[in-house]
């Protein structure tokens, strides 16, 4: 049983990174594009294997039914070639360097024990019982009402915003 | 009542009747798929004084098959300019998301197998309806890749019009559901389906009527059935998205048309008609509406004629999102204050 869910995890995590490769080895943006929902979908897949229905959910909304839909369509219209990418080799090189340097700060810092060995009020049984969208609301609308009602004034000033850049004569 | 059974008490019961189900549900989805398409015709045909098929099999009730044969046999053309991965992948992305949506309908109660209780459906997730809304949204890729990998400036303008029109539709929808989980309080369908037992009466219908007549209207549009067919509108865009594609992988676009309208039918009876709820046995109860709703949906294509562009989205970001929102707020009013 645990092994099946073993072998099930590094499936994911295999066609997770096969794919996030693919994002910034395709030569065709829209191929990138289509690699990154794949991506995004694998996300989705390990958030419901440590028990986050919700998250998963809205990982696949938000992000692969949104975001990645309108940036696939801006995509389309301006039909951009592979060109952009060739003109900036050196930053390629660059952005591996720093992704490398990252990769050992965060294995650095899981060794350290100080990520891996907290232990929250909320496991597996507590989300079970009372379930994972009835704690995040309740944190979000107790604990955390504030935060969440700036993000939301801040996304209102974002919409606003848009709003005024599209009409020029408002 | 016995325990529920699950992999941890019965491995190999619980496998079988798992595949049992999924098979079972497979099966009756792809052959009301089949048959969809000839009642289609029949029903139009009726509509206009034709007849519909009538030349295959008695009455003819073998056309579906025939037809399926005949794409099968076509030759599958690729154009020579087109994006190859993206135009394989497109017909598939749009059914695939159809298909999967089907798991969470409940299609009945509790039966007894084995000494353990087995419900009929194929998962019961705690999310379900923010699973079936993740799916409608995935079922985008599907149209907007199949649009801009033809690379035919009628394919590529369908995909747009589609991409445009389902983001626009899938907030609606989305945010006229909203007011059944308030009352339910619960995100499973199943739970849905359990709040809206006892008595007629109690099926959200009643009292969530403009949260029905929203979801149906937008689900038609997301869908992109008459009168919201622009996507593919014949007369400006050929056949728009799917104008490149001949053989099996036109007849997976026409497939993903109907199983995207049985997975709306069997979520409108789910969430607002009482889902198993009824005078027969739970299977049949959901069957009868779910082809109730279908003749409805084929009854609107005889009927009305297709939205224009600017109307469609006037209707959905100036109608049919305020309406959802005011709905949102007269029910949290009514389930705090009363």
């Amino acid at each position: 049983m645990e092994l099946l869910q073993l072998f099930f995890f590094y499936l994911v995590a295999f066609v997770a990174i096969l794919s996030g490769f693919c994002v910034i080895t395709c030569k065709n943006p829209i191929n990138s594009a289509i690699s990154l929902v794949m991506t995004f979908f694998c996300l989705a897949i390990f958030y419901v294997m440590l028990h986050a229905p919700f998250m998963a959910a809205v990982q696949i909304m938000v992000y692969a039914g949104a975001i990645m839909v309108l940036i696939i369509f801006v995509m389309m219209l301006l039909n951009q070639g592979s060109e952009v990418v060739s003109r900036y080799r050196h930053a390629v090189t660059g952005a591996f360097v720093a992704a490398g340097l990252m990769m050992v700060q965060v294995i650095i810092t899981i060794k350290q024990g100080d990520v891996s060995s907290t232990v929250g009020p909320i496991n597996s049984e507590v989300i079970e019982t009372v379930g994972h969208t009835e704690l995040i609301g309740q944190a979000m609308f107790t604990e955390f009402l504030l935060p969440f009602e700036l993000a939301s004034i801040l996304l209102l000033v974002a919409i606003v915003g848009a709003v005024v850049l599209a009409k020029r004569e408002v | 009542m016995p325990e529920m059974l699950s992999l941890s008490n019965d491995p190999i019961l619980f496998i079988s009747v798992m595949v049992a189900k999924i098979l079972a549900v497979f099966i009756v989805v792809i052959l009301i798929v089949a048959y969809a398409t000839y009642a289609e015709r029949k029903i139009i045909g009726r509509m206009q004084t034709r007849l519909g098929p009538t030349m295959t099999g008695p009455y003819g009730l073998l056309q579906p098959i025939a037809d399926g044969l005949k794409l099968f046999f076509k030759e599958d053309i690729v154009p020579a300019q087109s994006s190859k991965l993206a135009f394989v992948l497109a017909p598939m992305m749009i059914l695939v998301p159809a298909f999967i949506t089907v798991a969470v309908i409940p299609f009945g109660g509790d039966i007894v197998i084995g000494g353990f209780t087995v419900p009929l459906q194929i998962t019961d997730l705690n999310v379900g309806i923010l699973y079936v809304v993740a799916m409608a949204g995935l079922g985008v890729y599907g149209i907007v890749l199949a649009g801009w990998a033809s690379n035919n400036k009628y394919s590529l303008l369908g995909g747009v019009r589609s991409a445009a029109q389902m983001i626009s539709y899938e907030l609606a929808a989305g945010l006229s559901i909203i007011a059944i989980f308030m009352l339910s309080e619960t995100l499973s369908l199943r739970g849905i389906v359990e709040a809206q037992s006892g008595s007629v009466l109690n099926w959200y219908v009643f009292s969530q009527p403009l949260a029905f007549c929203l979801f149906v209207i937008t689900s038609l549009a997301e869908i992109n059935r008459t009168p919201f067919d622009l996507p593919e509108a014949e007369t400006e865009l050929v056949s728009g998205f799917c104008t490149e594609y001949s053989s099996m992988k036109y007849a997976l676009f026409f497939m993903a048309e109907y199983a995207n309208m049985i997975v709306v039918s069997a979520l409108t009876a789910t969430l607002f008609l009482g889902g198993t709820a009824g005078p027969f046995a739970g299977p049949i109860n959901i069957l009868l509406k779910v082809f109730a709703f279908m003749f409805v949906f084929i009854w609107i294509r005889a009927t009305f004629p297709r939205v224009r562009y600017d109307q469609l989205m006037f209707m959905g970001w100036k109608v049919f999102l305020p309406l959802a929102l005011l709905n949102i707020v007269i029910t949290g009013a009514v389930v705090v204050f009363l």
